[in-house]
């Protein structure tokens, strides 16, 4: 086994750990400037992670084994994903291990055992956050796969390495199939990760919250586990939409370029937060059943790509 | 690969290799038939000889399943012997017909049904053995032993019958021994009218069999022999277009029926949760799978030659079985309902995969076909599994609690915790999630769809992407349906309403498991490591079935699908697309094992506490959701799809309002299927309309009925004469 592509994975991994808390920090501090308030800073969502793992776990009565385990596996099929996604590098020792659709199905399981854990204490809470959130799932599913398709159509491959290496190397034009399907994975990416307007990940204990409510009876390293796996996916999602639409400086095959690899990704991030946080101060929560609307659109524009790159292109 | 053709009196067995030139030495070859038909005996003789030897009912018990556990693996051990050498097996019984003696033919295709059966059967045996034990004082089992040995004799049969009397006569004598497995518990209305509407949809899909044959057996030789019967006079012939295609639709018509394609679907969600839950697994595992068999069988072997839209249109009810199985599940709240609309669903995505490989095949894409052909058998195969599973599992909660609706179960995962812990793979396997098998099945349809730009219509590049992220919308639906299911049965407090007298006492509060016996479990454990290894190993099971395809289609996949190493599923080539069930299952379990190791190092506190009631007091167990109410906003934003009738109903509280006057708001929802309204409630006025005109004739007065004959006699004479 060749040592480079090991060499990187760590490295990713390692950097996938640490960069999410600091990219949600970014973003609430990006919105907190939009808002007019003051930030806690760039730093605060590591320092809530850490003070959670030391806090004690309160369990609710009911809560079986699932409740228990749920935490671990989102956390650990987080830092799969983490090991698969090219981020720094296309040459991943793991990167053959899934393609585009086995990553999507990687996140289900993720959110299958959470939903689970929902209905497992038994309040109505957790139920509602459950029902709502496989709800959004199967609906943004059949979009996620429509904008796989799409991509895939022009890369001639659903494997994410060779997407990013096809489109990075392909000469600089505008595709409109590839803007269809990047408008697409930008409002199915806002709704997997439960952001404005499909859920709200700051409001607790209200009638609008899904994933929040699923995870309602969680704390201590459970819900330290559950947040930084969230926070995680958020990441990666943005990762990905790099990887597929803007996979331009990434390295390839040897150590030296990944500081640029590295530096650009930052730059990348930087920018993918300040138009999230766009998104969500500009637009509001919509309803819960507005939402098919939402992901309606989505699959919409996933399918015009699709249908332009056989007649464009 | 070298065939050869020998006659040994009445045994015709083909080898690689090995050419025997003495022609009359009539010694029986061990081969693979006839170790499959050393099974059909074994099943036969439980089914006549044990049943009138044994008369204690617990020994019968023991003895048939045993036999038929037996019996099973022997078929098991024939199909993989011979999917893995790929020898074509003949025999002729001297029975039968005057000039059609019976013929069976064993090849790789059956074999694999074979072992599909074979392997479900096994586990489902085990099963019984602990399962039926629960009617023991309440009714004979003996009907159930009898005709359960002849139901799976009747499936072995259906796979390795070589002409079409008796593929017709294995397929009814399956089709009656379920018949009278579902009709078992004979006292409910509820069962008799869903064994009725089951003998009937499997009687007119049988006739539309039967003429299929009649059109291919008349246009081999013509009609005035009975040889045109055996396959392998249909496979010799040319069929013109026109009558391949009525051969075709009429068989696809049967099958369909049989297999529960939407809209031939109605008699499934009635039959298979009236009937005990072995035989629910039986079932819905695989007798649906002999349909699927026929449709291969027909499609590719005795046809073989067929235009494009053929598949499109296996592929369109695919589809639309997918799609409605799934949507039609989310809104059940019985338990082996919702499991029988999932079969739908299952079958639909094997049909899928059998269309997509028809439409390669037409246009001489042999490599992608095959790829299509073993995403549905593997689907095939996976679905045995795992439906067998869930059925098991939703008889061990039937076993349990005699009751089949989920609104009054929740929390028995802490009373029945190897049931909730096996039927919890059940439902990951079933909602195609890594890396459990149903994954590897749906992933490798994704990719039959990602290779469709590849054919030359632009039609058909436009219109199967749809398919795809219909087939995703399924897969997501399906994956909530199970939230749904195992969630109310398994998770949080029990929902039960009223305590009714029926429920068992640890629903009541009291102590104690009421976990099921170890036969059931192993019954259990077997085919939840099947989903596992199936999931996490698929390379070695398509390069074992890689046969099939190459003998149907002249080309196979394993060539590319293994290039990477055994660990790495890579179907048309790793820069394609790529899967690691290994990998994926060995990284979350070591990330997990390493962080709950890392977090744990310290003696680490858990306290137990009251769940959060936002300060009003107590939460009820009422208070949950419920199945209902987690399909809610699914039912939404579906409905058009569905027959929806909702009533609340508000009652004011009258005093004294502590003695139950407390009023309250009754909220009723019926679901219905829109199909029946569609496509029976006609046909079963206009056939009571017909009936009533007929029984206009029968007045009940003798002189009537003798003019009757007199007009009769007249009427012969005067034509007849």
């Amino acid at each position: 086994m060749k040592t480079y592509p090991l060499i990187t994975e760590i490295l990713q991994i390692v950097a996938v750990l640490i960069l999410a808390p600091i990219f949600i920090g970014w973003i609430r501090m990006v919105k907190c400037w939009l808002q007019g308030r003051t930030s806690a800073g760039l730093f605060q969502p590591l320092r809530d992670i850490i003070k959670l793992f030391y806090k004690e776990v309160v369990l609710a009565e009911n809560a079986s084994w699932i409740f228990r385990f749920t935490p671990y596996l989102v956390f650990g099929v987080s830092v799969l994903a983490a090991a698969i996604i090219p981020i720094l590098s296309t040459d991943l020792s793991l990167a053959l291990t899934a393609d585009a659709i086995v990553l999507v199905a990687l996140f289900a399981i993720a959110r299958f055992f959470t939903a689970l854990a929902g209905m497992d204490i038994g309040t109505a809470f957790g139920g509602m956050g459950s029902s709502r959130e496989m709800m959004i799932a199967s609906l943004s599913e059949p979009a996620m796969l429509m904008a796989i398709f799409t991509v895939s159509l022009v890369a001639q491959s659903t494997s994410l390495a060779q997407i990013a290496l096809v489109i990075g190397h392909g000469p600089f034009i505008l595709r409109p199939s590839l803007a269809f399907a990047l408008l697409a994975f930008v409002l199915i990416a806002i709704a997997e990760n439960g952001r404005i307007p499909v859920d709200n990940p700051a409001t607790h204990l209200e009638l609008t919250m899904i994933h929040e409510a699923m995870i309602l009876e969680y704390s201590g390293r459970h819900l330290a586990l559950i947040e930084w796996a969230s926070m995680m996916k958020l990441f990666l999602f943005a990762s990905l939409g790099i990887v597929a639409f803007f996979p331009w400086g990434i390295g390839e095959g040897s150590l030296k370029d990944i500081p640029i690899a590295f530096v650009l990704l930052i730059a990348k991030l930087f920018i993918a937060g300040i138009v999230l946080v766009l998104i969500e101060t500009g637009l509001a929560k919509m309803r819960i059943f507005r939402v098919p609307e939402f992901l309606g659109s989505a699959f919409l524009f996933a399918t015009l790509g699709m249908l332009s790159y056989f007649i464009l292109e | 690969m070298e065939k050869c053709w020998q006659e040994k009196g009445n045994y015709h067995t083909c080898y690689s290799g090995a050419i025997n030139t003495n022609r009359h030495k009539i010694k029986m070859e061990f081969s693979p038939i006839i170790l499959s038909s050393l099974s059909l005996l074994s099943l036969l003789f439980a089914a006549i000889v044990v049943p009138l030897v044994i008369s204690s009912q617990r020994l019968l018990i023991a003895i048939s399943f045993s036999l038929t556990a037996v019996a099973s693996l022997l078929a098991v051990a024939a199909g993989c012997w011979v999917v893995g050498s790929g020898l074509i097996n003949k025999l002729i019984l001297p029975l039968g017909l005057p000039n059609l003696p019976f013929h069976l033919r064993l090849d790789p295709l059956s074999g694999f049904f074979l072992t599909v059966i074979g392997l479900l059967g096994f586990f489902v045996s085990i099963y019984s053995i602990g399962y039926v034990k629960g009617f023991l004082g309440k009714r004979s089992v003996t009907p159930l032993v009898i005709f359960y040995s002849l139901f799976m004799a009747g499936m072995f049969l259906v796979v390795l019958a070589d002409d079409a009397f008796f593929f017709l006569i294995s397929w009814e004598v399956m089709a009656l021994a379920s018949y009278f497995l579902v009709m078992f518990e004979d006292e409910k209305t509820e069962n008799r009218r869903a064994a009725f509407l089951y003998l009937v949809v499997a009687h007119v899909g049988a006739i539309a069999i039967l003429l299929s044959f009649g059109v291919m057996a008349g246009l081999a030789t013509g009609f005035e022999t009975f040889n045109g019967y055996t396959f392998d006079a249909m496979r010799e012939a040319k069929f013109s277009s026109g009558w391949a295609t009525v051969a075709f639709f009429l068989a696809f018509f049967g099958f369909a029926a049989k297999a529960g394609v939407v809209p031939l679907h109605v008699w499934l969600p009635e039959a298979h949760p009236v009937a005990p839950s072995n035989v629910s697994a039986l079932m819905s595992g695989v007798m649906l799978k002999t349909a699927i068999y026929g449709i291969i069988r027909i499609t590719f072997d005795l046809i073989h030659v067929f235009p494009w839209w053929w598949g499109a249109i296996v592929l369109f009810l695919g589809l639309i079985s997918t799609v409605m199985g799934v949507l039609y599940a989310l809104m059940q709240h019985d338990l082996k309902r919702l499991l029988a609309y999932h079969s739908v669903e299952n079958i639909g995505i094997i049909l899928i995969g059998i269309g997509l490989a028809m439409i390669f095949t037409s246009f001489n894409l042999p490599i992608l076909a095959a790829l299509a052909l073993i995403a549905g058998l593997y689907h095939t195969l996976n679905h045995a599994m795992f439906k067998g599973l869930l059925f098991m599992g939703a008889g061990a909660v039937l076993h349990a609690t005699k009751e089949r609706n989920m609104e009054e179960m929740g929390g028995l995962i802490h009373k029945m915790p190897w049931t909730a812990a096996l039927f919890l793979i059940g439902c990951i396997s079933i909602s195609a999630l890594p890396p459990f098998n149903g994954f590897v099945s749906e992933w490798l349809t994704f990719q039959a769809f990602l290779l469709t730009p590849a054919l030359p219509n632009a039609l058909l590049n436009l219109l199967i992407p749809l398919g795809a992220a219909l087939l995703a919308l399924a897969a997501a639906l399906a994956a909530a349906c199970f939230v749904k299911a195992y969630g109310v049965t398994f998770l949080g407090h029990w929902r039960g309403h009223h305590n009714p007298p029926s429920a068992p006492p640890f629903m009541k509060g009291g102590k104690g498991g009421v976990e099921v016996d170890w036969f059931m479990r192993i019954g259990m454990i077997l085919p939840a490591i099947a989903c596992l290894g199936l999931g996490v190993f698929p390379t070695f099971f398509i390069q074992w079935m890689d046969i099939i395809p190459e003998q149907l289609l002249g080309s196979k996949i394993a060539a590319s699908a293994g290039a990477f190493g055994w660990m790495w599923l890579t179907p048309v080539s790793h820069e394609r697309a790529s899967y690691s069930g290994f990998i994926v299952f060995l990284g979350i379990l070591s990330v997990v094992a390493v962080v709950y190791l890392l977090l744990h190092t310290r003696r680490t506190a858990v306290r137990r506490a009251p769940i959060w009631d936002c300060g009003f007091g107590k939460l009820t167990n009422r208070m949950q959701y419920t199945a209902t109410s987690f399909s809610m906003p699914i039912r939404r934003i579906f409905g058009f799809l569905f027959n929806i009738k909702e009533q609340v109903r508000i009652t004011p509280p009258v005093p004294p309002f502590n003695k139950g006057g407390g009023g309250g708001l009754h909220y009723h929802l019926r679901v219905r299927d829109r199909f029946w309204n569609l496509f029976y409630q006609p046909v079963a006025d206009a056939s009571f309309w017909v009936s009533r005109q007929f029984g206009r004739l029968q007045q009940g007065r003798i002189h009537i009925y003798l003019v009757y004959s007199f007009i009769t006699i007249i009427v012969l004479l005067v034509f007849l004469r």
